[in-house]
């Protein structure tokens, strides 16, 4: 009787703190978006510097994600195989972007590339602008999305272990070949795991991208950015619903992608620095 | 049969020396490719952000490369001018406070959920109800979420237009709630599967002989559980104090809701490239303490939970 009245409060109060502190928000987001109706939202939602920044975020992500996959997939492959010199001093560099706060890599990277930055004079000379342009943001996205791939990728593979891998070897089969019919296929939802938690991220960075960007409406806007911007600027409560909503759907996809994912492999999790 | 450079073979007898050289050259050419392979990573890391970092102390030092030479005097000017305008930046009374608001809302953050992750654990691992599949999805939205769309969403909720009539724009209070949002998923996600993973054996014999269920609890399941928990607190104030979009439109422009990382995008929004750089500096060691310590702790605990 006693234990049951126990269940039961710790129960109310554990679902009831979930409710108030995430899902009054995300309900109240749905609701405010839609609040005028389907057509504003869709006339919002396809303002021209709103498609622009959907553009922008959809050509920022085709960059870096694959870019990240690779080299995510590179180091959890070196990093699995064998120990050497400086290997946690490199898994612990994987880890300081999202570590450190993302306005810091931001101003990093301007230090670092603007004008003003170290590598600034030369860069202009030879006609390259990495901050304020498409560049910067790839960069500086780039950096905020690192680690997730090897996060995810890295326990699978150690799990897997490398009999298989070196059985193929040992049959004549090249380091390509064993890559890509017995490494790949082993890791492959962890792979897609790590590659759905650095899309969403990409998609969502607003810090870095906000300290590189320089702002510009329509041209180096990112979805994050606009909606921040179209609030700033013009208090327009519609419009930066209307894109909110556009960025938690995206992020909602992504999350049942994951939790999916988590119910085939167990060894998944949202393991984070 | 000794055509082919087949390891297995060589591993029978003793290898004679061609084939031991040429297992050498294959040996070689394979760590080649992972040499080169770590180095284009160890490159990439330092392109996008590792000698950027590096960049931002240098500036907070006042460093700069393009300085006219490296003699004597230019050491002696950064070792003591540079030093000292580092510290006049960071010690700004609004320096100051920015960082200290953002410690303590940080600490208390990760405390207060570093408390609610465990129960909230417990619940998921322990209970069951219907519906809990979707409790579950719910705890890792706040980290799918982009941080502006919370940022919106809060300031719309709980700002000056509040529906509930909760007014907490520009309050410490609404940046508490935005950092215990965005930090949720941390608690819980590092003490879960350590919960899951306890037998509940020792439980068992602890009620047996009496003990209540509180007891058994915290005697019983609480020191196993403590590395987690105080791993989760790590991630939690680590996210918790670098936090800049969820927290950037709830606080308003006040100093008084200014935040670490708020007071550093202000300055930057100045062009005061090196007040920035000295605050980051400060803000970048407290977190890659957290990191490093964090990592230790977790390293240790685990030696000793899995000998």
């Amino acid at each position: 009787m006693k234990h049951t009245s126990r269940k039961w409060s710790l129960r109310v109060i554990v679902i009831g703190y979930l409710a108030l502190l995430v899902g009054l928000p995300v309900g109240y987001l749905f609701i405010k978006a839609f609040s005028h109706g389907l057509g504003a939202f869709w006339s919002e939602v396809t303002k021209p510097n709103a498609v622009a920044a959907l553009k922008l975020s959809a050509e920022v992500a085709l960059i870096a994600v694959p870019v990240n996959s690779v080299i995510g997939i590179g180091a959890a492959l070196l990093l699995a195989k064998k120990k050497f010199f400086g290997s946690r001093a490199l898994t612990l560099a994987f880890d300081i972007p999202v570590a450190v706060s993302p306005i810091i890599i931001g101003v990093a990277l301007i230090l670092a590339y603007s004008r003003i930055g170290w590598f600034g004079p030369w860069l202009s000379k030879n006609g390259i602008t990495i901050l304020f342009s498409p560049v910067g943001i790839v960069m500086a996205t780039m950096a905020v999305s690192l680690p997730y791939v090897l996060r995810s990728v890295l326990p699978v593979l150690i799990e897997v272990g490398k009999d298989q891998e070196q059985a193929a070897r040992t049959l004549g089969a090249g380091a390509f070949r064993t890559f890509w019919q017995i490494t790949l296929p082993a890791i492959r939802w962890g792979v897609l795991y790590g590659v759905t938690l650095t899309i969403a991220r990409t998609l969502g960075e607003f810090g870095a991208v906000l300290v590189v960007s320089g702002d510009i409406t329509g041209k180096t806007q990112t979805l994050p950015i606009y909606i921040f911007a179209v609030w700033d600027q013009s208090y327009d409560t519609i419009g930066a619903f209307a894109g909110a909503l556009v960025l938690a759907s995206i992020s909602i996809v992504a999350l049942i992608i994951l939790s999916s994912l988590r119910a085939r492999e167990r060894k998944l999790h949202v393991d984070l620095a | 049969m000794d055509s082919p450079a087949n390891p297995s073979s060589s591993l029978l007898g003793a290898p004679p020396t061609r084939k031991g050289w040429r297992r050498f050259a294959v040996r070689l050419r394979s760590s080649s490719g992972a040499i080169g392979g770590g180095s284009l990573i160890v490159g990439y890391l330092s392109i996008i952000f590792l000698i950027p970092i590096a960049a931002v102390v240098a500036h907070g030092f006042s460093f700069s490369i393009h300085t006219e030479g490296w003699g004597a005097a230019f050491w002696h000017w950064h070792l003591t001018a540079g030093f000292s305008t580092f510290w006049t930046d960071v010690t700004q009374p609004a320096a100051i406070s920015a960082i200290r608001l953002s410690l303590w809302l940080s600490l208390s953050v990760a405390a207060i959920n570093a408390v609610m992750g465990v129960a909230i654990a417990w619940v998921l691992v322990r209970d069951s109800f219907h519906g809990k599949w979707f409790v579950e999805a719910f705890i890792d939205l706040p980290f799918a979420l982009p941080t502006i769309v919370v940022g919106v969403v809060l300031l719309f909720l709980f700002g000056t237009q509040s529906p509930l009539h909760i007014d907490l724009f520009e309050t410490w209070m609404g940046l508490m709630v935005a950092l215990l949002f965005v930090t949720l998923p941390f608690s819980v996600r590092a003490v879960q599967p350590v919960l899951a993973s306890l037998d509940g054996e020792a439980e068992a014999a602890a009620k047996s002989l009496g003990a209540g269920g509180f007891r058994t609890f915290v005697s019983v399941v609480l020191p196993s559980l403590w590395p987690a928990v105080l791993g989760g607190f790590g991630l939690a104030f680590a996210r918790a104090i670098g936090e800049f979009g969820s927290i950037s439109l709830i606080a308003g422009g006040i100093g008084r809701t200014t935040t670490a990382s708020s007071y550093i995008y202000n300055l930057t929004q100045g062009f005061l490239w090196t007040n920035a750089a000295a605050v980051s500096t400060a803000l970048l060691v407290l977190s890659l303490i957290i990191l490093i310590a964090s990592n230790v702790f977790a390293r240790r605990f685990q030696h000793r939970l899995a000998p």
